[in-house]
């Protein structure tokens, strides 16, 4: 809602410099969005006329004018407007004035004849884009006087962001009723002198659909002059609103409709048949608009119509064949209630908005109707000529104002602070609310132009508001004290993310939706879940894995020249599931994703530089696993290289997998090296245990090293496996400290060397059963892998 | 004796002229050694008087004492030249880089979803988490927001299409974290439902919600932190008070201006628009719209089993990109999903 304040005040006049008015209406809940001036910075321009214009003698396009300035002698003043005449009353700029963009005024001489001054067009003094010649005033403006004041330069535009419950201030009577109760400052009304009727031409109303239309003005008012000419004071009032002066019908409707509130629409009398429907549209009804578009309606879409056809989606837009032009003489004028339910998302749906859905959708004062009605009859009876036929008026059930109960204790539990009854029923008296006592309860009843007054709270809100916010303390709040639980079995995300983080990875934020084509490289997706309304189609479809954004952040800092990169990122992945919740037939875990790209260490003089591997990164995540031991079990994902990938099994269930990205992709992304990634499903990271004691040991452990020769195709994992539960229990530990192929060992064979921890926390281990362990171990890797001893 | 004093004098001479210590060891042994000067001398004493022998070996012992201790002398000073030497090889440049990983660091935005759960937590609210493809019951219709409300138009609201194509009406990517606070509530409810009075809610929902919207200030994904206080004392001047508290303590300004204005939201009554004003910086006294909030409908606590007659309560929501924005003098939002190093490696 746009309008200037000096329109305002001439409704409510509050002693309060713009600046407290804007803080005003802000505080009160009506935030002024932008406030600006009509006009920007300048001084010395004054109304002034041109008295005779001569050809300038040396230049074919330059005029020599004698300017009256309101002084005892005309100026001479050279100009190059071609609409400057004899006669004509503009705006100018002395000697010594200062235009906006800087741009100053002296006695010049243009073309050898001397200048003292400028005659202006609108866009030199930044009023508005016309630069086509000078900006001709009125007739009757007063030589002499200060164009800033004339035009009412130094005023303001406001605009408001209201909320969607103050349909009521959409009008500046609607505003200065809230000014008034905030301030106590006395307001004035339009008065409104009732047109009555000197012809008797009419039309018959049926409300077909009396919930969505319960209310119908109309009057035929015929020889109007629809080509008579806007007043200046009405344009500008409209252009300070926002709203384009188009004819002097058109501008009546919306002048009123800024006043009121009320929309109204102005149909042609004579494009229209028989009596006057508010229908809901018939399935696939067509209608063609005044922005020329045609629609399909749906049935739910309410029409105004004649005997014959469609005229006008009701309170939304007029259509096209019916509505006045510059050669309509009789006109049909409307002024309806429309029910906020009947009127909502119906033209967004269509993909547009009018000045009218805005304010029905929202609830407009069916009050006002028929008030708003002789308003616009009486503005085009005096601007545009015409004779008014009787208003056409039908009703159905109007909306029921159900009065409001409240409780004062109420206030008190729901505020944080009491009112007193006097103080309840003084705010009340200035909203203008009309209430009755019930022992301690107050009983109030709406005014049809509050839509938002229903229930107890409603009223709560008001009398916070009136009192104001700012004046509601803010204690600190008393509760009772209790300790929040401290869960030591899990850690906290945040202490997962900060794992990582020292370890060198960053933490990025990527986008849940993504392209395509990544959930069919990355997750062997062929139906993913996709958007209904994407914003673009790299941003389709909901991700199942976070791999795809990783590979793209290697992308992007590659160009950035960020050669070394270690990013990670926590998330949810989506799957459609039978079985998920809480939202039925969905799956949403939260996952964590790593990838590392580049150098295993930041490029240095201190380490041989090598990239990145396997199980650099498998280190890392079992670093971040600690101290929950993983199995790692050769495995294949889509978007990782097949002989380079694991799963990570976490207490028997798959949680994850780790691999190089596959080559596939490494060359379709543009990849210079390949990096290695992992995903793990989160609870397994946040999920932790307390723990637990056991005996250690006072006595030295005994080390023994043991190597042996087997088949190269024989994972460890096999061998650890293999051995377990089968050992001396004095071998508390078994590290593997060398794997070797090469010269040395027979072709296809490895070498594996371990280290053998054996101790006893009771006793000192005595040499004959160590060698009886030793040889019990030796015996168990001869037996099951085929292993020789190698010396 | 003459004699004598000259080989210890010889003895100390050679002992100084090296430096090495296999060199003295065998220059040792030329005079102490099997046949060395002294040894010599000493076995020679057999042929000796006994008052001859009393006095030349009281001599020769001297002298064996006297190039024994230059001998120890020069082993020592020796060892130190060794040492002197050796940490003079050994000696480092201490001014070459470390070597060492270089440290990761979390996405600014987390760091302050941190710090906002860490401040709550400190007056006793936990953290909830939700999903984020949501049911239209908890998005909209258990928040008071009806049918035709604009916010649940195709225009801001991110829906899905179910496997056939087809328009999922009611599934839709939650365009708040509100929905997190209706499971929260409905789950308490039932968990307390064998209780008269139920214990207060004091949670916070924060995650990642979606919105049709993208330009230089709106990101079709971002950050929400919703807060929810249930109780049957909670009013409207507490939901200042906490709101306040927070605001100065996360930006760590005890002079930070709080206002609270009337404003509307389908799900709380009264609403407020929290904005807030620095006292200091490049933003100095600027009003800045920071949360939405206000106290729960009625409404809403009836759509999820709690008696709005009983109980009250307020409930509060903000953006963390804006605040960070704000707390690190970020200009662009957008930084934040670009995954570019160069900006985050600046939030280690």
């Amino acid at each position: 809602m746009k309008f200037s304040e000096s329109w305002l005040r001439t409704f409510v006049n509050p002693a309060l410099t713009g600046t407290e008015f804007t803080h005003l209406l802000t505080m009160a809940g009506l935030e002024v969005e932008e406030e600006e001036s009509v006009a920007p910075q300048f001084n010395n321009v004054i109304v002034a006329q041109v008295l005779e214009v001569t050809k300038h003698p040396d230049a074919d396009r330059l005029n020599v004018c004698r300017v009256d300035i309101g002084r005892d002698t005309p100026a001479q003043i050279v100009c190059g407007a071609p609409n400057v005449a004899a006669g004509l009353k503009v705006p100018c700029a002395l000697p010594g004035a200062n235009l906006p963009g800087d741009f100053k005024i002296k006695i010049a001489k243009v073309r050898g004849i001397e200048s003292s001054g400028m005659l202006c067009s609108a866009k030199e003094l930044g009023i508005a884009e016309d630069a086509s010649g000078l900006l001709v005033l009125p007739s009757d403006a007063p030589v002499g006087q200060d164009i800033r004041r004339y035009l009412d330069l130094d005023d303001r535009l406001l605009t408001l962001k209201l909320t969607p419950n103050r349909a009521d201030c959409l009008s500046l009577t609607g505003i200065a009723r809230e000014v008034a109760a905030l301030t106590g400052a006395p307001m004035t009304l339009p008065v409104i002198e009732p047109v009555s009727a000197t012809i008797d031409a009419q039309r018959t109303i049926v409300l077909d659909a009396p919930e969505a239309c319960p209310l119908y003005c109309g009057r035929v008012i015929a020889g109007v002059n629809a080509k008579s000419p806007t007043p200046e004071w009405m344009k500008r009032c409209l252009e300070c609103s926002g709203i384009r002066s188009i004819s002097a019908l058109v501008d009546i409707t919306n002048y009123v409709m800024l006043e009121l509130g009320q929309p109204l629409h102005a149909f042609d009398n004579a494009k229209l048949e028989g009596a006057i429907h508010a229908r809901m549209a018939a399935p696939q009804e067509k209608i063609l608009l005044l922005n020329e578009q045609t629609l399909e309606l749906q049935d739910d879409v309410l029409l105004i119509a004649d005997d014959k056809r469609p005229l006008a989606m009701a309170g939304i837009m007029g259509g096209e064949d019916s509505g006045i032009t510059l050669d309509t003489t009789e006109m049909f004028l409307e002024s309806a209630f429309f029910a906020p339910k009947a009127i909502a998302g119906r033209a967004r749906r269509y993909g547009f908005g009018s000045d009218a859905s805005h304010r029905f959708e929202r609830g407009v004062d069916f009050g006002t109707a028929r008030a708003a009605l002789e308003r616009a009859s009486r503005l085009i009876v005096d601007i545009c000529g015409g004779q008014a036929g009787p208003v056409c008026e039908t009703t159905a059930t109007l909306p029921a104002r159900a009065p409001v109960r409240l409780r004062p204790s109420r206030v008190a539990k729901v505020l944080g602070i009491a009112f007193s009854d006097d103080e309840i029923a003084a705010l009340f008296t200035r909203l203008g609310l009309p209430f009755t006592r019930d022992n301690a309860d107050f009983v109030v009843t709406p005014p049809s132009y509050r839509f938002d007054f229903e229930i107890e709270v409603d009223l709560i809100e008001e009398i916070a508001r009136l009192h104001g916010y700012d004046n509601i303390p803010a204690p600190a709040p008393q509760a009772a004290l209790a300790m929040l639980p401290q869960t030591e079995d899990t850690r906290p995300l945040f202490r997962v993310r900060q794992i990582l983080a020292d370890r060198g990875f960053q933490e990025v934020v990527n986008y849940a939706f993504i392209e395509e084509s990544w959930e069919a490289d990355f997750a062997a997706n062929a139906s993913p879940i996709r958007l209904a309304n994407p914003i673009a189609s790299q941003m389709s479809v909901m991700r199942s894995t976070l791999i795809g954004g990783l590979v793209a952040n290697v992308t992007t800092n590659l160009k950035r020249k960020q050669n070394r990169i270690r990013v990670f990122e926590t998330g949810r992945c989506f799957y459609r599931d039978a079985n998920g919740g809480p939202v039925t037939g969905f799956r949403q875990p939260l996952k964590l994703a790593g990838l590392a790209y580049g150098t295993a260490q930041p490029e240095q003089w201190g380490t041989p530089s090598r990239n990145v591997d396997f199980f650099d990164i498998k280190g890392e995540v079992e670093l971040l696993l600690a101290p929950k031991t993983a199995r790692f079990e050769k495995a294949t994902h889509p978007a990782m290289h097949p002989g380079r990938c694991a799963q990570i099994i976490v207490e028997g269930r798959v949680v994850g997998h780790i691999g190089e990205l596959h080559p596939q992709w490494q060359q379709k992304y543009e990849l210079p090296l390949a990096p290695v990634v992992f995903e793990l499903e989160l609870d397994v990271l946040t999920q932790s245990r307390l723990p637990k004691f056991s005996e250690v040991s006072k006595l030295p452990p005994v080390i023994r090293d043991l190597a042996i020769v087997v088949d190269q195709k024989l994972e460890y994992r096999q061998i650890i496996d293999g051995l377990e539960g089968k050992l001396p229990t004095l071998i508390q530990d078994i590290r593997l400290f060398d794997v070797y192929t090469g010269k040395g060992v027979e072709q296809g064979k490895k070498s594996l060397a371990f280290r053998i921890v054996m101790q006893d926390t009771q006793r000192t281990l005595q040499d004959a059963e160590i060698d009886v362990a030793m040889q019990q171990l030796i015996t168990s890797l001869q037996n099951n892998f085929a292993a020789q001893l190698r010396v | 004796m003459q004699n004598l004093d000259q080989i210890a004098l010889e003895a100390a001479a050679a002992f100084a002229a090296t430096d090495d210590p296999d060199t003295l060891e065998q220059i040792k042994s030329r005079y102490l050694g099997k046949s060395g000067q002294i040894t010599e001398l000493l076995k020679g004493m057999a042929k000796l008087a006994p008052e001859e022998k009393k006095q030349a070996g009281a001599a020769i012992n001297r002298a064996k004492v006297s190039i024994e201790n230059a001998l120890a002398d020069r082993r020592d000073a020796i060892r130190r030249l060794a040492l002197e030497a050796r940490l003079a090889e050994e000696s480092l440049d201490v001014t070459l880089p470390g070597r060492s990983e270089m440290r990761g660091g979390l996405h600014p935005v987390t760091r302050t979803l941190e710090r906002i759960e860490a401040l709550f937590r400190s007056i006793g609210f936990e953290v909830a988490d939700g999903p984020e493809i949501e049911a239209d019951f908890q998005n909209f219709t258990a928040l008071n927001t009806p049918e035709d409300h604009p916010a649940r138009s195709m225009h801001d609201t991110f829906y899905l299409l179910d496997e056939q194509g087809k328009v999922a009406e009611d599934i839709l990517l939650r365009t708040h974290t509100s929905p997190i606070q209706v499971r929260y509530m409905q789950a308490h409810v039932a968990k307390y439902a064998h209780l008269e009075t139920m214990p207060e809610i004091r949670i916070i929902a924060p995650g990642r919600v979606y919105r049709v919207d993208s330009d230089a200030t709106h990101s079709p994904m971002f950050h929400q932190v919703e807060g929810l206080w249930i109780g049957e004392k909670v009013s409207f001047a507490d939901l200042k008070g906490v709101v306040a508290d927070f605001l100065r303590r996360f930006f760590e300004s005890d002079d930070l201006q709080v206002r609270f204005r009337p404003s509307f939201f389908p799900f709380t009554e009264p609403s407020a628009e929290i904005d807030v004003a620095f006292m200091s910086g490049t933003l100095k006294g600027r009003w800045l719209e920071i949360a939405g909030c206000g106290m729960v409908h009625p409404n809403v606590l009836q759509h999820v089993g709690i008696d709005p007659e009983m109980y009250v309560g307020f409930a509060f929501g903000m953006g963390p990109d804006r605040l960070t924005m704000l707390r690190y003098g970020v200009n662009d939002l957008r930084l934040f999903f670009d995954g570019d190093l160069r900006f985050l490696r600046q939030f280690v």
